[in-house]
């Protein structure tokens, strides 16, 4: 039976098939085979791949994994995965049950998959060059303690995660020491808390990604020489939400992106040697805001659109530089007509230090006496840093 | 009442100074509009106005109207009419010709610019109608003022540092508050100290419409509760309509006890 059906290396799965579960396809099938699934409901779990092959479903076939564990645990080199929808992964609070859960391999491939109802969608440990792409992971969320992540790499490195859909989860991606890896064209959207979470993972670049009503945005915490592109963070509201949240992120390059509508657009804390070029900041409460230990930061050619306060410091150090953004509060005006204006730009205004002070007072928001306030604070700087100020501000937004 | 009202109404509507006022909301609406393109941010525009302008006004023209009209209200005084109608037909009179100018005002150049097809119009009535309620009591406190007040130089000057201290004194003090009480708990005395204000209850009324409320909210449980739910809504409108009332109560304890 195994020789007649393995004809092409490939073995067929399906309810009047000769082999009616993937267990016994992925017994038999030879290495470097592929078994194809057709279309039907499986209910197994804990499904375990210990040989390099393809496991490709035709018109999406159903693992149901009844909520008993996990339902593919991918134990080798060169596996791939295609096609398929896993559903009903088990909850624990003391294993990390996974929908698809990948252990020390190599050149891993999952791609098309839809991943409802899970715990963990794809967990990754100590796994490298992989690609996980076009697949939708959502859950049902209840509590932080009781969902799991979306796709969670652990002890990784050269994984590409691109084009996935996440929503309904914890976090929607989350890394943890990985290392040259990509995040490309991913919409992680309605999360319990981050829609993409960073921690300890140097080299790595995301791109084109949109994150939107997360709970708490985006964090990148503890990491190196991350490049951040072309992503849109979006309608993060809440009272603990930020479009990005950076802590102790050294060598970071943010370029392109776009903040919208976010309680707090990029709060750092303790981040250096961090570049910020061409970003749009359009009407969120705070644009940036900066709390302790942040150091030759560079703000560059940046919109800051209409947001409720600008730029919030918290101490009257300055080390970082802003040059050439366009201010939509700016109000000065260009007589050379060079395209930048002839008096500097103060961003930090003297309500937003009083609202870090005492942050009761941003009742008083919008309020005649703030603008006089303000207005006084920028024509002789007391409480602000008098260094702090964008000299060369451009008249007319950036494309 | 109805007939003293009517009368106090249109002869406000006939007088040149509504006009102006109907004529200054108009130009300000069609420039803000066709000059931003954007309805969302020119009501942010609007309600910084609204907020200061609207109780200017109305403090203003009730005191003048009251002070100007005096010769009538004495002369209606010797017919049999009951005082508390008189004064609140002048009252309602000022208050409600000078809400109209606002709201048609506004009004003409929003609906001309396509509000209706605007996610922005609920904004823009809560903007209309705190200018409305702002108008109501400003009014009925400059009338207040002039009731307590014989001479007219003295009147007027109360009548303005009332408006002056709202606008701005208020704030200021409140944030001096709040900067030296630091240490304490302060969401509860904050948000009772800007109840008592009706250009801050204004103020926050129109930023919870828009969606300035989480970042509000960010401060603190209590914030969050207030702002985060209708909570904040309904019981600023109720204090709104609190800050009427009491005022127009007293004009009405004032004039029966007048003596002219």
């Amino acid at each position: 039976m195994a020789i007649s059906s393995s004809f092409a290396q490939t073995v067929e799965v399906c309810a009047s098939c000769n082999v009616k579960t993937l267990k016994e396809a992925i017994a038999i099938a030879p290495k470097y085979g592929k078994i194809v699934v057709k279309k039907g409901i499986y209910k197994e779990h804990d499904i375990e791949i210990d040989k390099p092959i393809s496991i490709i479903g035709e018109n999406n076939p159903v693992f149901d994994g009844e909520k008993k564990g996990y339902v593919l645990i991918i134990k080798s080199d060169s596996v791939s995965i295609s096609g398929l929808h896993l559903k009903n992964v088990g909850q624990s609070y003391t294993k990390d049950f996974a929908g698809i859960y990948i252990s020390k391999s190599e050149h891993f491939k999952i791609d098309n998959c839809t991943l409802s109802d899970v715990f963990f969608g794809i967990l990754a440990e100590k796994s490298h060059h992989g690609i996980i792409s076009n697949n939708t992971i959502s859950s049902v969320v209840k509590n932080e303690a009781s969902t799991g992540n979306g796709i969670h790499l652990w002890h990784c490195s050269n994984v590409t995660v691109a084009e996935n859909e996440l929503f309904n989860l914890r976090d929607g991606i989350y890394f943890e020491f990985v290392t040259d890896s990509k995040i490309l064209n991913n919409f992680s959207h309605n999360n319990l808390r981050y829609g993409l979470h960073f921690m300890f993972s140097n080299n790595d670049e995301y791109h084109n990604n949109t994150f939107t009503k997360n709970g708490a945005g985006v964090a990148v915490m503890f990491s190196k020489y991350i490049t951040m592109t072309q992503n849109i963070f979006k309608e993060n509201w809440g009272t603990a939400s930020y479009g990005l949240l950076l802590k102790e992120i050294y060598d970071a390059e943010i370029e392109n992106n776009e903040f919208d509508q976010n309680t707090i657009g990029v709060y750092t804390e303790g981040s250096t040697r961090i570049n910020y070029k061409n970003n749009t900041f359009n009407r969120n409460g705070w644009a940036v805001k900066i709390a302790g230990a942040c150091y030759t930061n560079k703000f560059e050619k940046n919109n800051f659109l209409y947001n409720a306060l600008d730029i919030s410091y918290n101490s009257k150090l300055n080390d970082n530089t802003f040059d050439e953004n366009y201010w939509s509060s700016y109000t000065g005006y260009d007589l050379d007509k060079n395209g930048y204006g002839d008096v500097p730009y103060r961003p930090v205004k003297l309500f937003s230090y009083m609202v870090n002070k005492t942050p009761e007072t941003i009742i008083l928001l919008r309020s005649l006496f703030v603008d006089i306030l303000n207005f006084s604070e920028k024509v002789s700087p007391v409480f602000t840093p008098d260094d702090l100020l964008d000299n060369n501000p451009l008249m007319k937004p950036l494309k | 009442m109805f007939k003293i009202l009517k009368y106090s109404f249109f002869d406000l509507m006939r007088s040149r100074w509504s006009y102006v006022y109907f004529l200054f909301y108009l130009m300000l609406g069609i420039v803000l509009l066709f000059l931003n393109n954007d309805t969302s941010k020119a009501v942010i525009t609007l309600m910084n106005i609204i907020i200061v302008l609207t109780p200017l006004i109305g403090t203003i023209f009730g005191i003048m109207y009251y002070y100007n009209s005096r010769e009538f209200t004495e002369l209606l005084l010797a017919q049999p009419i009951k005082r508390s109608t008189i004064f609140l037909g002048q009252y309602l009179g000022v208050s409600l010709s000078l809400s109209l100018s606002l709201v048609i005002g506004l009004g003409i150049p929003f609906i001309l610019y396509g509000i209706f097809q605007s996610s922005a119009i609920f904004n823009f009535l809560t903007l209309l109608l705190v200018g409305a309620f702002l108008t109501f009591i400003f009014v009925a406190l400059a009338f207040n003022v002039a009731l307590s007040n014989e001479n007219k130089i003295k009147g007027f000057g109360y009548a303005i540092l009332i408006w002056l201290f709202m606008a701005v004194i208020y704030d200021g003090l409140f944030l001096i508050s709040l900067m030296l009480l630091e240490e304490y708990p302060l969401d509860r005395y904050s948000l009772i100290a800007s109840m008592l204000n009706p250009i801050d209850l204004s103020r926050i009324l129109i930023l919870l419409k828009l969606d300035i409320s989480a970042l509000l909210s960010y401060t603190g449980a209590l914030f969050k509760k207030f702002f985060g739910t209708n909570l904040g809504m309904i019981s600023s409108t109720l204090v709104l309509v609190l800050w009427v009332i009491l005022p127009v109560m007293r004009i009405i304890y004032k004039s029966k006890k007048k003596d002219f």
